[in-house]
C-alpha cells in the first residue's frame, strides 16, 4: 500500500471517529432537547411538583441545585485557589509537592458516591450538620477541589517570571507579590476551571444523595441547613421511583433539559470570564 | 557608592563569581560588558540580592553599599530592594494601568496618601522622559504604550520609590534604535541623581553611556577602568580583542 492510500485512509478513519462523537453528544442533545422542550413552561420553572411529581413544576429543584452551586463555590474557590497558591509558591521541597499533586489527582479519579458517603459520615454526622445545604456543598466542594487546585496551580505557572521579579524588585514581599500581581493575572484562568469544575458536579447525583437531597419537598430552603431538592437527584428519582413513571415520563425529560441548560449556561459563562478578564490582564 | 570586595558567588558547584573586588563612586555610570555567561548579570543581581531568588546559590566576600555590607543578617531585603532599583532587559510592566504600574512600588511599601502618591507618580514619569507621552492616559493599561515606552515605564516605576542606586540588565536589548538612543539620554540625566550600573552588550552603549567600564569573561573581572581607557587602550590582550569585537 503506498504512503499516500495510508494516510487518506487513516485521516479517514480519524475524521469518522471525531464526528462520531460529536455526533454521539449531539444525538443526545437532541434528544434530550425534542422530549424535553415540550414541558418547558413558565409553570414548570416556577412551580412546585405536584401529583407525584407527574405535574406541577421543578422550581425547588432549581432553586436548590442553584443553592448547591453557589454554596459549593463560596467553599472550593478559597480552599482551591490557597492551596494552589501554597503548592506552587511557596512549598519549595520538591517531593512534598509531588506528593500532593499525586493525591489531589487520585482525589479527582475518586467515584463520586464515596465522597457522598465520606461526605454524609463527616459533615452530616460527625460535623452534626444534617442532611443540609452545608452539607452537600462541602461534599460537592470536595468533589470539585482537585480540579480547582490543578487550574490555580496551572495558572500561576503560565505567568511570566518577569512579573514576579519586576516587583519583588520594587521592595514588595512575597505575599504582596502574589495578591497584587501573580493572582490577579492569574484569576481569569482559575476562575474558568472553576466555573468548569463546579458546573460538572453541580450535576453530581452521589454525593448529594445522602447529605442533602430531598425526596419531595416543595418549599425554598430558609437556610443553610434545610434540605433541598436538587435537580440530579430529582431526575433520578422521577425516573425511577415515582408513584407513576410513566406519567412523569416528560418530567423527566424537562429536569434533564434544564440541567443540561444550567451546566451548558456555566461553561459559558466560564468562557465569557475568561475572554473578558483575558482581556484586561493580557500578558506581553 | 558600591564596593565589593573579593566576592564569589556560586549557583550550586557552578562557580560563576571569582574574586571580584570593584568600585564605582556615587551619580556615575559604570557599564559591565563581557561574553554571554560571563557573569555580569550575575555580579550586577548581587546588589539587589534578586540572586536570593534563586535556589541553592551562595554568595562570599563583601558587597557594600555606602559602606553597609548588604548580605549583613541585619539587612531587610525588602528595604534594600527600595533603595536600589532595577531595570530588566525585557520591558516588564504590571498587567495595571500607567499610573498603578509607577504607583505600584509606594503601595507595596504602605504608602497611602493619595497625593504624595500622585505627586511621585508624576515626578517619576518626568524623571523618566515619559510625562509628556502619557499625561492624558494614565489610567490607560501599560500594555498599550510601545516597547521603548514601557521601558521607560519601568525605569520610572523604579524612580517612584526613590532609590540612590539603578541596575540595569540590557536595558535596551529589546528596543528599537530610536528607544534605545532616548534610553542613553535617560541614562545621561539620571546620572546626576543616581548611581548606575548597567550591563550590555553593545560596546557604542558602553561607550558612550558609561564612565568606568568593567570587562569579564568566564566569571572574572578582566579589567576596570575609564571607558575611554578600556575602548582606546585596554591594559589587558583579552579586553583588547573583545572591545574591537575580535571575539565574543
Amino acid at each position: 500500500m503506498n504512503k499516500k492510500l495510508k494516510q487518506s485512509i487513516a485521516f479517514a478513519t480519524f475524521r469518522l471517529l471525531g464526528f462520531l462523537v460529536v455526533g454521539v453528544l449531539f444525538y443526545i442533545l437532541g434528544f434530550i432537547v425534542y422530549n424535553g422542550a415540550g414541558v418547558i413552561s413558565w409553570e414548570f420553572l416556577t412551580a412546585s411538583p405536584e401529583e407525584g411529581m407527574s405535574a406541577g413544576g421543578i422550581f425547588p429543584a432549581i432553586v436548590g441545585t442553584l443553592c448547591l452551586v453557589a454554596g459549593s463555590v463560596a467553599i472550593a474557590f478559597p480552599v482551591g485557589v490557597m492551596s494552589g497558591i501554597y503548592i506552587h509558591e511557596y512549598l519549595r521541597n520538591k517531593w512534598v509537592a509531588r506528593v500532593i499533586r499525586v493525591m489531589t489527582n487520585n482525589l479527582g479519579g475518586i467515584p463520586s458516591i464515596v465522597f457522598g458517603l465520606f461526605g454524609m459520615a463527616l459533615f452530616v454526622q460527625a460535623f452534626g450538620f444534617g442532611d443540609s445545604i452545608l452539607a452537600g456543598s462541602f461534599t460537592l466542594a470536595l468533589l470539585a477541589l482537585p480540579l480547582v487546585i490543578r487550574t490555580t496551580e496551572e495558572a500561576l505557572k503560565a505567568i511570566p517570571g518577569s512579573y514576579r521579579a519586576g516587583s519583588y524588585a520594587l521592595g514588595a514581599g512575597k505575599l504582596q507579590t502574589i495578591f497584587r500581581v501573580t493572582l490577579p493575572v492569574a484569576m481569569p484562568n482559575i476562575l474558568t476551571g472553576l466555573i468548569l469544575s463546579v458546573g460538572r458536579v453541580s450535576g453530581e447525583t452521589a454525593p448529594i444523595l445522602f447529605t442533602v437531597a430531598a425526596y419531595f419537598l416543595p418549599r425554598l430552603p430558609s437556610g443553610i441547613f434545610d434540605q433541598v431538592m436538587a435537580l440530579p437527584y430529582h431526575l433520578y428519582v422521577i425516573a425511577t421511583s415515582g408513584t407513576d413513571i410513566e406519567a412523569s415520563r416528560p418530567m423527566a425529560y424537562g429536569t434533564a433539559l434544564v440541567l443540561v441548560a444550567i451546566v451548558l449556561v456555566m461553561n459559558l459563562l466560564a468562557t465569557a470570564t475568561r475572554l473578558r478578564l483575558g482581556k484586561k490582564t493580557k500578558m506581553d | 557608592m558600591i564596593e565589593t570586595k573579593h566576592v564569589d558567588f556560586y549557583y550550586s558547584g557552578f562557580h560563576a563569581l571569582k574574586d571580584i573586588s570593584m568600585r564605582m563612586e556615587a551619580r556615575t555610570v559604570t557599564a559591565l560588558i563581557g561574553p554571554s555567561g560571563c557573569g555580569k548579570s550575575t555580579f550586577l543581581r548581587l546588589f539587589n540580592r534578586m540572586n536570593d531568588l534563586i535556589d541553592d546559590t551562595r554568595v562570599s566576600g563583601e558587597c557594600l553599599i555606602d559602606g553597609e555590607d548588604i548580605y549583613h543578617k541585619s539587612v531587610a531585603v525588602d528595604e534594600l530592594r527600595k533603595r536600589v532599583g532595577m531595570v530588566f532587559q525585557k520591558p516588564n510592566p504590571f498587567p495595571k494601568s500607567i499610573f498603578e504600574n509607577v504607583a505600584y512600588g509606594l503601595r507595596v511599601n504602605d504608602v497611602r496618601d493619595k497625593s504624595f502618591i500622585a505627586c511621585r507618580v508624576e515626578a517619576s514619569l518626568r524623571a523618566a522622559a515619559l510625562w509628556g507621552e502619557v499625561k492624558d492616559k494614565l489610567r490607560e493599561s501599560a500594555f498599550a504604550l510601545s516597547g521603548g515606552q514601557q521601558q521607560r515605564l519601568c525605569i520610572a516605576r523604579a524612580l517612584a520609590v526613590s532609590p540612590s542606586v539603578l541596575l540595569m540588565d540590557e536595558p535596551a536589548s529589546a528596543l528599537d534604535p530610536i528607544s534605545t538612543s532616548k534610553i542613553e539620554e535617560l541614562i545621561a540625566d539620571l546620572k546626576r541623581d543616581y548611581t548606575i550600573v548597567i550591563v550590555t552588550h553593545n560596546m557604542q552603549q558602553a561607550a558612550r553611556v558609561s564612565d568606568k567600564t568593567g570587562f569579564f569573561m568566564m566569571g572574572e573581572l578582566v579589567e576596570f577602568g575609564e571607558t575611554r581607557m578600556i575602548f582606546s587602550d585596554p591594559v589587558n590582550e583579552q579586553t583588547r580583542n573583545y572591545v574591537n569585537g575580535r571575539f565574543g
